[in-house]
């Protein structure tokens, strides 16, 4: 919303304020001010000239040479505009003046005629493009005839105003208009203010002996208010109507128009104006739509409009969807001579119904919707009547023929001075609560600091003693509030073990050389089904779309963090980026049934993915690619975090290498998978070869059991003994190692494999994994005895159920 | 007797300072502390001394032969120092080669911005809630006092899934829940961090998922001063000491009053400038008293209750702090954008 101050200070005292001052305080007690358009470069030296006579230029095709007098002297200008003409009243920068850009007028030549001075448009004289009206876009501006000649052009242009662009809250719809903010800056300045009643001469018939309205539906449209006009002059309007309506960013079009623009942002109250021939009838009737029936609005569309958009009629068809937009049909044009002045209340959810429906929000279906000022309805019609008096010379009818059915029933607020302080921790007295009311211009009666406050219709956002804490605060003023520390009950805040577990494995997976990624938790279709982990595949019911996606490529909730990971790994591959090393803790979405019409439930998932060298930049040692074992060193160094231990057994998961992927088990239960991506995957994607791991972190936060208990450091020395064991290559080391662990219990520690062996010393489908097995009794040292045996029995059970030997 | 010992004690110790080596040094001991060597003869030969005369050569011969076995100690440990020091003239290395490559990732900035404050405001005494990001429309909307067709539900363009489904706008939701969830009788002090969504086009400003942190505080007698006095903290924790705060009406449909809270531009120091826009301030937050129809929904008595509530945007902190320029760039997760902030 934009506010001239040139038209507010008509309104309001405003002096004393810069501009600067001014907004801050605006800012500060309600009505956020946004943006300031000060003029930065006045044009000087522009007075109104009139063109005493216009002929050709002898030399040149496209000039014009102008004799204009500018009161003080007659100059001879050149001038290229195709509108000029003699007789004209023009804004002409004389010698000497300077023009916005620095531009400085000189006496000069043009193919050899003098041109002293310049003749100027709205866009040399620093008018924005979209504001100069039609008539004045190609050429140069032109005065009403009774201009005087000589007068300050910047002044009656309105140049030297300066706009507020306001952004205002929802709830403050009673500032969407001249008077609104005058009642506002008035409070905000403690100054005054008081809206007067328009006046103007009524003809002797009555309004509603001429025309009738009948309203179908109440609820839709509590108030409906016709004013008959009759024998107007539709022309221009005169400058000043159309200085304001510049600077609020209307563009002006004709006298009946644009008084009612302008007493829409005058009073907030949206007006329409029907030409009475073309309505033909002399009944209004106001009720909701026909399936189907048509409405060509003033914008030229053909609306189809449905039994949920409110229009009004002349009793057969629709000539205007209410507060939305007129009728092309009923518009007002050069030849109108009679109006029908229409000045409604409607319901705004049925307007903003209607303006969603026709992706039409315009300046008045913003002010239906927000809520209007029920006894400024009327009046703002009778504003629009005077000025249609005053400027198109227009015959009121007496009255109004209306129907009414409007509540404008008086809200009281109680408030008492202990409960403001209470609830604001201020020590206002009742004096400081007087004086807010009175700046407000609140009417009410006070005993012992108990306020009944009598709440006017202009402030329709008010309905509570909440809201009067925010007035009452606004206006003594926020910065008036103490700071204070809540006396509450005294609770400690702190991380839930849930929380604090979360931490420990996001700065497990730094340190393990993931860095963190947050990606997009919406994703396409295609990717939103791939890489399912095992134990939600069975559960999930497929990836839940949005009703209205802003892009396909955000439509589906994810069920898996992999596939916006690895995007994120393919962008920066394609930026050079080449050793990449990613996490993520985030939810997926787990539909319950086909539909989605319960909450999804909601799983939160590690998921990692690792590319390019493990071992960046190595000098004197070999290079590390990532592979299979780098991300599953990762994944079980954060089970012993979690005080847990994770199996692996080769698995499949859609996307990714079939070959090289393994379930992650815990307690029996699988609660992820790791592995390599598919190379179809990967190249698709344009992926090095990347692997991944991608775990359910809510099962593991519930098998985690914080350890409490102190485990004795062993005093007594262990044994190591390595063994080389040739096996089948299809045996899998981790059946080899549960079987060494069951038989070498208690005795044995730990099973380590250093290394893992295939080639010419060995048979074809044969290979060697070497084993370093660790003794230990934490009671006694061990003797070599005992050890023997239980390495003995080692040996002969691999032989038994693996088939190993061991390697010579 | 005596003089013989004399005698061997000036050999000896002419010779070890004669040794140039520790092999010379070696034969030196050998050949005067050995076994055989003379100062063992001179103590064999003791038994034809008078009697009398027995101790004071024997302890001579002691002395002289502590005094020879210091030299050689004391030599040796000199020849080795020598050794050492030459050796290691041999073993030197470029030092300015490059070290050993460290693996280590690091937090992303959201995720240390929000910790920064979840800390914060633990510090202060609030608990950390969350809550599901696929919201019902009562939670999101209606329980905040944003019945179906409130025009400030235009504030917050939604992905809707169902009529009553949809991703969550706002972490709302979370604190009435948590309020519900008390049954309108114990006390509320939480802040909820999370990430929320709206139907917006990706630009250089706007985001269709960011994240987003609330506060809530329900107690009685919670008072409009105690926000101004918590919000202050947090400013002067989060943004330094200098900088100060003021509050200005605003609209959010759960709040009444509702605030918007500023900080005094760091650029300017409140004088204006263009990273203000000429205000002096910076926006950083809403806030303002809890509605009392939110408090009356999860049954709270808004006679006896009262609370404030305050919503932040991470994203938004982060690019003031650190001048970043495009919100993309938080989901881009470029790598050399994410280890920028690896040491924030």
């Amino acid at each position: 919303m934009l506010i001239s101050l040139n038209w507010l200070k008509e309104l309001v005292d405003i002096s004393g304020y810069t501009t600067e001052e001014l907004s801050e305080i605006i800012t500060k007690t309600g009505i956020e001010v946004d943006g300031i358009s000060e003029p930065e470069e006045l044009p000087q030296g522009v007075v109104v000239g009139n063109i005493i006579s216009c002929e050709q230029h002898p030399d040149a095709d496209k000039l014009s040479l102008c004799q204009v007098d500018t009161g003080e002297e007659t100059l001879q200008i050149a001038c290229g505009a195709p509108n000029v003409k003699a007789g004209q009243k023009v804004a002409v920068a004389k010698p000497g003046a300077v023009l916005p850009g620095n531009f400085k007028i000189k006496k000069t030549k043009l193919r050899g005629e003098e041109s002293n001075g310049m003749i100027c448009s709205l866009q040399e004289l620093g008018v924005n493009e979209e504001d100069v009206p039609e008539a004045f876009k190609d050429g140069i501006f032109v005065f009403p005839e009774d201009t005087e000649t000589g007068e300050d052009a910047v002044k009656l242009l309105n140049l030297d105003d300066s706009v507020l662009e306001l952004d205002v809250t929802p709830n403050r719809a009673d500032v969407l208009s001249m008077v609104g903010m005058a009642y506002e800056t008035a409070a905000a300045l403690d100054r005054n203010y008081t809206l007067e009643r328009p006046s103007y001469e009524e003809a002797k018939d009555k309004a509603d002996s001429d025309v009738a309205v009948k309203i179908v539906d109440k609820e839709a449209n509590p108030y409906y208010g016709a004013f008959v006009v009759q024998d107007v002059e539709v022309k221009e309007s005169p400058l000043w109507l159309k200085n304001r309506l510049m600077a609020a960013g209307t563009r002006p079009v004709n006298n009946v128009v644009d008084i009612t623009n302008y007493v829409l942002l005058e009073y907030g109250q949206p007006l329409h104006a029907f030409d009475r021939d073309r309505f033909n009838s002399d009944m209004i009737v106001t009720r909701y739509a026909e399936e189907g029936e048509i409405l060509e609005t003033l914008d030229g569309k053909m609306r189809t409009l449905s039994p949920h958009h409110l229009v009004i009629t002349n009793g057969e068809k629709a000539h205007a969807l209410a507060g939305v937009m007129g009728g092309k049909e009923s518009e007002v044009h050069e030849g109108t001579t009679d109006l029908l002045l229409e000045a409604a209340y409607f319901d705004p959810q049925v307007v903003r119904q209607s303006a969603n429906d026709h992706e039409l929000r315009s300046e008045s279906s913003v002010r239906f919707e927000k809520g209007l000022d029920v006894n400024r309805v009327a009046q703002a019609g009778e504003r629009a009547c005077e000025l249609l008096q005053k400027y198109a010379g227009a015959t009121i009818l007496k009255g109004i023929a209306e129907e009414d059915h409007l509540s404008r029933k008086e809200t009281v607020i109680r408030m008492e001075t202990s409960r403001l302080n209470d609830r604001l921790g201020t020590k206002m007295e009742v004096q400081d609560v007087k004086n807010v009311l009175r700046r407000l211009q609140f009417e009410y009666e006070e005993k012992k600091g108990v306020f009944d406050v009598q709440i006017p219709s202009r402030r329709f956002d008010i309905s509570i003693f909440e809201d009067m804490l925010e007035e009452t605060a606004r206006i003594y003023g926020y910065d008036h509030i103490p700071y204070t520390l809540p006396e509450d009950s005294g609770q400690a805040g702190g991380l839930t073990e849930e929380q604090r577990l979360k931490r420990n494995v996001k700065t497990f997976l730094e340190g393990a050389g993931l860095s963190e990624t947050i990606t997009y938790s919406l994703t396409d279709e295609k990717s939103a089904e791939e890489m399912i982990s095992p134990e939600l595949k069975d559960e999930q019911h497929g990836a839940i779309r949005l009703a209205m996606p802003m892009s396909e490529d955000h439509s589906h909730l994810r069920l898996s963090i992999l596939p916006e990971l690895l995007r994120t790994h393919s962008y920066n591959t394609a930026r050079q980026q080449q050793n990449l090393a990613y996490y993520e803790l985030g939810k997926v979405f787990i539909s319950r049934e086909d539909e989605h019409v319960q909450q999804p439930k909601e799983v939160l998932r590690a998921a990692g993915a690792v590319s390019g060298e493990w071992v960046a930049n190595p000098w004197q040692q070999e290079k590390k690619e990532a592979d299979f074992f780098v991300v599953k060193g990762i994944v079980e160094e954060m089970a012993g975090r979690l005080g847990l231990s994770f199996t692996y057994v080769k698995g499949e998961v859609q996307g990714m290498h079939p070959g090289r992927t393994a379930l992650v088990i815990c307690n029996g239960k699988t609660i992820g998978f790791m592995g390599q991506v598919h190379p179809r995957y990967q190249k698709t994607h344009d992926l090095k070869e990347t692997y991944v791991f991608d775990l359910n972190m809510d099962l593991l936060l519930n098998l985690y059991e914080r350890e409490e208990t102190f485990v004795k450091i062993p005093k007594f020395p262990s044994v190591s003994r390595d063994i080389a064991l040739v096996v089948d290559e299809k045996t899998s080391a981790g059946e080899i190692e549960e079987t060494i662990l069951t038989t070498g219990a208690p005795l044995i520690k730990q099973v380590r494999v250093f290394d893992v062996y295939q080639g010419e010393h060995l048979d074809p489908g044969e290979k060697s994994i070497a084993f370093r097995l660790l003794y230990q009794n934490p009671e006694r040292t061990l003797k070599d005895k005992e050890v023997e045996e239980a390495h003995g029995a080692i040996l002969e059970a691999v032989a038994e159920k693996h088939d190993a030997r061991l390697r010579q | 007797m005596k003089e013989r010992l004399q005698e061997l004690e000036q050999e000896a110790l002419l010779k070890v300072e004669q040794a140039e080596t520790i092999e010379e040094l070696k034969s030196v001991r050998v050949e005067y502390l050995g076994k055989k060597g003379p100062i063992t003869e001179v103590l064999r030969g003791m038994g034809k001394l008078p009697k009398e005369e027995r101790p004071v050569i024997g302890q001579l011969a002691n002395e002289v032969r502590e005094r020879i076995a210091d030299a050689i100690e004391e030599k040796q440990s000199r020849l080795e120092d020598e050794a050492l020091e030459e050796q290691l003239k041999n073993e030197d290395i470029d030092v300015t080669l490059p070290g050993r490559p460290v693996q280590v990732g690091g937090p992303h900035l959201l995720t240390s911005i929000i910790e920064e404050i979840e800390d914060l405001f633990i510090g202060m005494g609030f608990e950390i809630k969350e809550g599901p990001e696929v919201e019902t429309d009562y939670y999101n909307f209606e329980a905040l006092n944003l019945p179906k067709g409130h025009p400030a539900r235009d504030m917050q363009d939604t992905f809707y899934i169902t009529e009553e489904l949809l991703m969550r706008t706002h972490t709302s939701p979370v604190q009435a829940r948590t309020m519900n969830a008390k049954n309108g009788k114990e006390p509320v002090k939480m802040i909820c961090p999370g990430k929320v969504y709206r139907r917006d086009n990706d630009d250089a400003t706007h985001s269709h998922q960011f994240t987003q942190i609330e506060g809530l505080l329900v107690d009685e007698n919670v008072r409009m001063s105690d926000l101004k006095g918590v919000l202050q903290e947090f400013a002067a924790k989060m943004f330094g000491r200098e900088r100060r705060i003021r509050l200005r009406p605003s609209f959010f449909p759960f709040t009444e009053p509702s605030v918007e809270m500023d900080i005094s531009c760091k650029v300017c120091g409140g004088e204006g400038c263009s990273v203000c826009k000429g205000t002096g301030w910076i926006e950083i937050l809403g806030a303002g008293m809890v509605h009392p129809n939110v408090l009356e929904m999860a049954g709270y008595d808004s006679e006896k209750y009262s609370g404030f509530a305050f919503g932040m945007g991470p994203e938004r902190i982060a690019m003031l702090k650190h001048g970043i320029d495009d919100i993309r760039h938080f989901y881009t997760n470029d790598v050399r954008f994410l280890k920028q902030y690896h040491n924030a």
